[in-house]
């Protein structure tokens, strides 16, 4: 089968960062950076970027273009003993990809509902029983949101029409038109954000540095934390995009051109989220708002001061859940890309075929999450994916490849047709230093976890939504790994 | 906005913004 490239380097950026550049830019960075120290943490996180992520950015471009392949053939092909780490890697993808198109869904009505600003005063009133219908417990399903639901159809045609469209016509032709529309979207927002009365506030909470901090080890795992979820790394992604580059591509280079745009985004995001603070703290006559990060800040403390905007509210309210779209829309394309690709490899099957028939099934699964119970279960399923699923597949990957590999491969690859060279202090940040830091970050969860059961769920909802969500997709990786590939030559030749 | 919060800010920047200008005018040039 004839594998499509991207037409251009350009195009093949705009994607890598697109895929970067998702809700934790929005939503996780600021709020992380407040908690840690603030300017402080900012140069704890630009050392993590340079010694972890933008590493292990280099590796898995110089899997995906020297193996060709999505994540559990490019595994296969270095052992086939490895194919199941793909899998792992792909299952993960398939379920993130399913729970972020919910979240894209609520955008795409917020951004709706931002023309009159339908969700009122009370806006956490507004989003968790106006729109959700939020039932008491994750095992409670409560009735469908038909709005929620249409939403989510929308997200996954669009993701539909993205990726049948191929690598050249689909997802790079949407991001040539995503990526400007989300950089110019966020410089209006951070420009309008910092003219607000009172921004100051919110900026000095950001960025005034806390020295303390330098010698907290919780910062530093944040800080490696951050940049390692936010460069799309470990979940099958960059293996795959990287995988569509031609035989002459600047893998080291186009690595630090990834992580450094995912920083500036991260940056812009965090400028303009915190005067946005710094203006409600001004308005509140000093007292700081509540739920500062994830969902709620997106879709109830964002909305709030959107309310209390001097000057074209809905304009802004529109803004800024385009940009929430944009951002979405171009991480779940390169998701759902990393599992389709997968499928495509091993059962040969056309990627028309493919497309159709996953979309039906991610739509049909996400049907969930726009039940009463569905903010619940994508808190929890998201919380045990990110913080075992991606941080093991991970840690195997980095452990894997540099014990049972010679890095050197891939590192002569990388020098090989790249402007840049890395020498052997990326061989250690590979085989010591980022398997330290993942066991660091895995310990630490596994320890806040079972002290306190997360998110004050009951622990049978975190056992049947949680746990046991981690658990299956490392099983059944071991088992789809187990089903035979098309042909077998395909494993051979290009080691 | 306090000046330690301002220099902070400005190293931030200069060093996201200057190494994704630096990285793509390398591209550029080849």
């Amino acid at each position: 089968m004839k594998t499509d490239e991207w037409k251009s380097r350009y195009g093949f950026l705009l994607a890598a960062i697109g895929s970067s550049v998702g809700l934790g830019n929005i939503w996780r960075f600021p709020y992380i950076a407040y908690e840690n120290g603030g300017g402080v943490f900012l140069i704890i996180y630009f050392f993590a970027l340079l010694t972890a992520g933008i590493p292990i950015l280099i590796l898995e471009f110089s899997l995906g273009h020297k193996f060709k392949g999505s994540a559990p053939l490019t595994f296969a092909r270095i052992n086939k003993k490895l194919e199941w780490l793909g899998w792992w890697q792909v299952l993960i993808s398939l379920i993130i990809s399913i729970y972020y198109s919910a979240v894209i869904a609520w955008a795409i009505a917020y951004f709706v509902f931002s023309f009159d600003l339908q969700w009122g005063v009370n806006t956490i009133d507004f989003f968790l029983h106006d729109f959700l219908g939020i039932t008491e417990s994750p095992l409670t399903l409560g009735s469908l949101r038909i709005n929620v639901l249409f939403s989510i159809f929308i997200v996954w045609l669009i993701t539909y029409f993205i990726l049948n469209s191929g690598i050249k016509k689909g997802i790079e032709v949407a991001n040539k038109f995503l990526m400007p529309l989300l950089f110019v979207t966020m410089i209006i927002i951070m420009f309008r954000s910092i003219f607000l009365p009172g921004s100051y506030i919110g900026l000095n909470f950001l960025f005034t540095p806390d020295f303390s901090k330098i010698l907290d080890v919780s910062a530093w795992v944040d800080a490696y934390g951050q940049v390692f979820f936010s460069l799309s790394v470990a979940f099958a992604i960059m293996i795959t995009y990287s995988s569509y580059l031609p035989k002459k591509s600047d893998i080291i280079n186009n690595a630090f051109i990834t992580g450094f745009m995912d920083a500036c985004f991260a940056l812009i995001s965090a400028i303009a989220i915190f005067s946005i603070v710094g203006f409600m703290t001004y308005n509140a006559g000093g007292e700081v708002p509540k739920n500062l990060q994830g969902v709620f800040l997106a879709f109830a403390t964002i909305p709030k001061a959107i309310n209390q905007m001097p000057f074209m509210p809905s304009l802004i309210g529109a803004l800024f859940f385009l940009t929430v779209i944009s951002a979405g829309i171009t991480s779940e394309i390169s998701i759902t890309e990393a599992v389709v690709s997968s499928i495509i490899n091993k059962l040969h099957r056309p990627r028309k075929e493919i497309v159709l028939i996953y979309c039906i099934f991610g739509f049909i699964v996400s049907i969930l999450f726009a039940t009463g119970g569905g903010l619940f279960i994508l808190d929890i399923v998201d919380h045990f994916v990110n913080n075992y699923g991606i941080v093991c597949t991970g840690l195997v990957e980095v452990a894997a490849l540099s014990w049972f590999f010679d890095l050197n491969i891939l590192k002569d690859h990388a020098n090989n047709i790249s402007d840049f060279k890395i020498n052997n202090i990326w061989n250690i940040l590979i085989k010591f230093v980022t398997p330290i830091i993942l066991l660091c970050i895995l310990t630490l969860n596994i320890y806040k976890d079972i002290r306190i059961p997360y998110g004050g769920y009951s622990v049978k909802a975190l056992t049947y939504l949680g746990w046991s969500t981690a658990l299956l997709i490392f099983i059944l990786s071991f088992l789809i790994s187990k089903i035979k590939w098309y042909d077998k030559e395909i494993l051979k030749g290009l080691k | 906005m306090n000046t330690s919060a301002l220099i902070m800010m400005i190293i931030s920047l200069v060093i996201a913004f200057g190494g994704a200008i630096y990285f793509i005018l390398k591209a550029l040039r080849k």
